[in-house]
């Protein structure tokens, strides 16, 4: 069988930072509307899994008028199976410090935030040294930029970024009704940037190589590169910078164990992947390459043949059972109703049609929960659910 | 004026002010669209999800309560995918919830079992989850009880005891399928600063949140032909009953209801009115001795701005959060408290009745009646002063047992000892009433005159703003009252507990010089008590009290001390106000309560 090895693997992210002085001084003698230009043609999307385009992001922002606003770092690092944000912070620090300053010139912001996820905990002795040092720089070149650390306190909910601000704010980590978007109104109703760890990191990339760079790697709606957390069925578990729009079979290729079943994209809340489907999966943003393109936060998790599918789902809606932030209806009560729907299957207390009444009610969460974990609880479900029915009932 | 923008809702084009919601919109079309999170008074949660609708070209659906129209938005509100989804919600609620719906007080008045009903869901396919729980029913309360088995976390309740009290007794707790509304620390409601105010109960939607009914002791306290049962009618009850019984919010039902209490079998149906008639008396020469010694003595324990002590929610919300300010709280009784422990002693010997056998009951716009009747302090009499203590709603639910065709009823009046009112009493009920029925009572006693407002109407304190100021100048007053001679005797008169907060904020920070301030637990004062009709909401408090100064405007008398029975009172047993008997049966003290 022909074996196209079409994987390509990139360094940037964890490329050293010692740069950071330089990179932070020659992007901050553009002006702002250019180095906004450059994001919009770099063609970045937000590395948290949503896409939504940076540029564009920190545009609106910047053209929010308000008094204060402010520049978020969501560290809040909460999808099963995703680690990257962890090793960015301990191991380049400086860049996301950078990045975070850039946007607070672009946009105008004086004040940014880690929100660190409560588990992180460890990380936050080091990352304080770092911005100790940061803002000795800032005083040293009158750069007017502070960046404090929040710590989070565990609650999967709070990396929707307003369920975040509302803890921010002392409040219960809850999710609020969008528009007004963190754009016009997010933390202390001020315009809020609210970028994922590694989107920031891609910035630094863009300010220290330029956008064209970026831009030539990945491929068409999917530029650039990303990381990747690889675990589960595989000889190599890790972290890995790999450019975008990769077919999931080549992915398998290089990752696999020779008997893997299933790719999990996503996370818990992404979607599962069957062998069948592998050639016809890519790595990326909704476009339309190949067959389906799926958006991850950069977990990927492997499972092969000694696995239950059945048991992966359960796992998977335990978790969304507890983490759901249980103020809307379809993801509180939903979640609790496809977990001890599937159980009430598998022990045949509910007929195997009773599956079909769940994925129906799958449409119903995805259409009508309020943020977005509610409407994509689903997608595991789902997606295991059609693919593997058999696992399900027997 | 902000523009006008198109949107079509269902295929017809319509033209709505920018910055309205979908849901404001529709409703303004004529098109309802289900809620059961969103309330009036709140704020928009968007949390229940039934309210979703389709906007075209958008896959997922939005929450017409929280979604602001937008230029060319087409909207659908009742399509196939609209249907099925809240459909599919309304199930998820009903799974999640103990409906055991015959057994509930709020059977037949629940928003869930309406919607429930309009959907037809007629078979529950997902797994009931309610048995799964171990819920328990706080029955600690002698106000409210709280199933949570029953709750549809709508979070209205929380949110009315933070946005419209600023109390925060509920609270969400836990996340995810263990997600509740809680106490701190899930205490017992009796034991958390909970003022009693059953505003949580008036915007619960389904019955998670009731008040602890007396309906039965009451029906077997009429039934035991050994006891005497009077029955006293505060002045909100009477302005809100209507509503419960099929009529329009606003009607007056005085007479009816008076005609009803007769028929449902009590030896004497009175008024509060009557005691609130005496409050003003009371109070009045209260606030007057109180100026005299600090103006006049200055005497440094008299303790200004004097505050009124009428609402139950409010003392416990002062007991709890402002105890160092509880010499500024009046020491009258409410006039329910006064009532009850005139109607053992003074009705009792009147009618030469054994108080032993006479059983006392208030009808009340109020939960927090219910704690107050229960405060130890409450036995002056001898005997505990009000024995049971019904809302509005419970009210309607006994005429409506009793088979009664309120609307059909002749009016009839109230009987007599204790049941001759005027139009100061019946203003009790609105917010600032209690301000202008003593205003017009002091001002009269110090000066001879009538205060100088046109008809009596002190407008300055009416209103439904949170916080009101006024100021009234005594000039040329009589001469035991020289002392008062120019003084500006400045008033403040707030609503919700969230407006008593700021008064006391302004007091406790030297920045207010009030004399005399009126505050009243719920919005809109008693007319807006927890236990009147729901839904109660702005518009329905608006037409309430439209209709208490309408009746204050109808009635003969209107201002307290000409009430002829207070004057009768006095001569025949009370002999002056302040004085030994009043101290002992009418007025009370306060207690300092812990503040976690």
């Amino acid at each position: 069988m022909a074996y196209s090895y079409q994987l390509k693997r990139v360094d940037f992210i964890f490329k050293n930072e010692n740069n950071w002085e330089k990179v932070l001084a020659t992007t901050i003698k553009k002006k702002p509307e250019e180095i906004i230009n450059e994001l919009i043609s770099s063609e970045l999307k937000g590395r948290g899994g949503a896409g939504f385009p940076t540029g564009l992001k920190w545009k609106l922002t910047a053209e929010a008028k308000a008094k204060n606003k402010y520049v978020i770092c969501n560290a809040d690092e909460g999808e099963p199976g995703t680690f990257k944000d962890r090793e960015i912070l301990s191991r380049v620090p400086y860049k996301v410090l950078t990045a975070m300053a850039v946007c607070g010139y672009v946009t105008g912001a004086k004040e940014g935030y880690i929100y660190l996820r409560g588990e992180y905990k460890f990380l936050e002795e080091e990352l304080n040294k770092a911005i100790e040092e940061f803002h000795y720089y800032c005083q040293e070149t009158n750069l007017d930029f502070k960046v404090k650390i929040f710590m989070g306190s565990g609650a999967y909910i709070c990396g929707e970024e307003t369920a975040l601000m509302e803890s921010m704010e002392g409040r219960r980590g809850e999710p609020r009704n969008k528009p007004p978007f963190p754009t016009q109104a997010g933390y202390m109703d001020g315009p809020t940037v609210i970028n994922n760890v590694e989107t920031l990191v891609h910035t630094f990339t863009i300010f220290e190589y330029g956008a064209k760079k970026f831009y030539d790697l990945g491929v068409q709606y999917s530029r650039g590169t990303k990381l990747f957390s690889v675990s589960g069925d595989t000889p190599k578990p890790g972290i890995y910078e790999l450019e975008l729009g990769m077919s999931l079979q080549d992915f398998v290729y290089e990752f696999g164990d020779g008997d893997t079943k299933a790719v999990q994209v996503g996370g818990a809340s992404g979607f599962l992947v069957p062998r069948k489907k592998f050639n016809d999966t890519a790595i990326g943003y909704q476009g339309k390459l190949v067959g389906i393109s799926l958006p991850t936060g950069g977990s990927m998790m492997l499972f092969n043949s000694s696995r239950s599918m059945f048991n992966v789902l359960d796992n998977y809606l335990e978790f969304f059972r507890e983490e759901s932030c249980g103020q809307c209806t379809p993801c509180r009560v939903g979640c609790q109703q496809l977990l001890l729907g599937i159980k009430a299957v598998k022990r045949g207390e509910k007929p195997a049609s009773y599956l079909e009444k769940l994925l129906r009610l799958t449409e119903t969460m995805q259409y009508t929960a309020k943020c977005g974990l509610g409407q994509s609880v689903a997608n595991s479900f789902s997606s295991i659910v059609e693919n593997f029915r058999e696992e399900m009932i027997y | 004026m902000a523009k006008n923008i198109n949107i079509t809702i269902n295929g017809y084009p319509v033209d709505v002010k920018k910055g309205k919601t979908i849901l404001e919109a529709a409703e303004e079309q004529g098109v309802r669209i289900p809620t059961l999170c969103y309330h009036k008074d709140l704020c928009v949660a968007g949390n229940c999800r039934v309210c979703v609708v389709e906007v075209v070209g958008q896959k997922r659906l939005s929450a017409a309560c929280a979604t602001p129209c937008e230029d060319g938005m087409e909207i659908l509100t009742n399509s196939l995918k609209v249907r099925n989804s809240r459909k599919h919600i309304i199930e998820l609620l009903l799974s999640e919830h103990n409906a055991d719906c015959t057994k509930c007080y709020r059977n037949g008045s629940c928003e869930l079992q309406e919607l429930a009903s309009e959907y037809k869901i007629m078979t529950q396919d997902f797994l009931e989850l309610a048995p799964m729980k171990n819920y328990t029913i706080d029955m600690f309360s002698p106000s409210i009880m709280k199933d949570d088995s029953k709750c549809i976390r709508c979070q209205r309740c929380v949110r009315t005891c933070s946005e419209l009290q600023g109390v925060n007794a509920l609270t969400v707790a836990y996340k995810g399928d263990k997600m509740k509304i809680a106490t701190f620390f899930e205490k017992p409601m009796n034991d958390v600063v909970c003022t009693n105010c059953g505003q949580c109960v008036n915007h619960c939607p389904t019955g998670a949140l009731v008040e602890k009914n007396y309906i039965e002791e009451v029906w077997e306290a009429i039934a035991d032909p050994t006891k005497h049962v009077v029955v006293q009618t505060a002045p909100a009850v009477r302005v809100g009953l209507g509503e419960e019984l099929g009529m329009k919010p606003g009607e007056r039902v005085t007479g009816k209801m008076a005609a009803a209490l007769k028929r449902l079998g009590f030896n004497s149906v009175l008024d509060t009115d009557f005691t609130a008639d005496l409050t003003i008396v009371e109070e009045g020469n209260e606030l007057l001795t109180r100026l005299k010694k600090a103006l006049v003595d200055k005497d440094p324990d008299v303790k200004l701005p004097m505050a009124t002590s009428c609402s139950p929610g409010w003392i416990k919300y002062i007991e709890h959060l402002y105890p160092e300010y509880l010499d500024n709280l009046s020491t009258c009784k409410s006039p329910q408290q006064m009532f009850g422990a005139l109607a053992k002693t003074y009705y009792a010997k009147a009618r030469n009745l054994d108080p032993e056998n006479i059983v006392s009951v208030s009808i009340m716009p109020c939960t927090a009646k219910k704690f107050e009747a229960n405060r130890p302090e409450m036995h002056d009499s001898g005997y505990r002063d009000v024995d049971y203590v019904l809302t509005t709603r419970e009210l309607a639910i006994l005429i409506k047992q009793a088979g009664l065709d309120f609307e059909k009823l002749a009016p009839a009046k109230f009987d007599r000892l204790m049941g001759e009112s005027t139009g100061a009493g019946v203003i009790f009920g609105a917010t600032g009433g209690v301000m202008e029925a003593a205003l017009r009572t002091a001002y009269e006693l110090v000066t001879g005159r009538d205060v100088p407002f046109d008809n009596l109407n002190i407008m300055p304190v009416r209103g439904l703003e949170g916080v009101r100021k006024a100021t009234i100048k005594i000039e040329k007053p009589l001469k035991e009252w020289s002392f008062l001679d120019g003084v500006e005797l400045k008033c403040a008169v707030a609503h919700g507990l969230v407006n008593a907060k700021k008064v006391m904020d302004a007091v406790k920070a030297g920045e207010a010089d009030f004399h005399f301030i009126e505050i009243m637990a719920c919005p809109g004062g008693c007319l807006g008590g927890g236990g009147q009709p729901i839904p109660t909401n702005p518009e329905i408090r608006r037409k309430r009290t439209e209709a208490i100064y309408a009746e204050d405007g109808d009635l003969p008398l209107r201002k307290s001390h000409e009430n002829p029975e207070i004057q009768k009172l006095y001569k025949d047993f009370l002999i002056e106000p302040l004085g030994e008997k009043s101290h002992h049966l009418l007025h009370t003290k306060y207690t300092k309560r812990k503040h976690y």
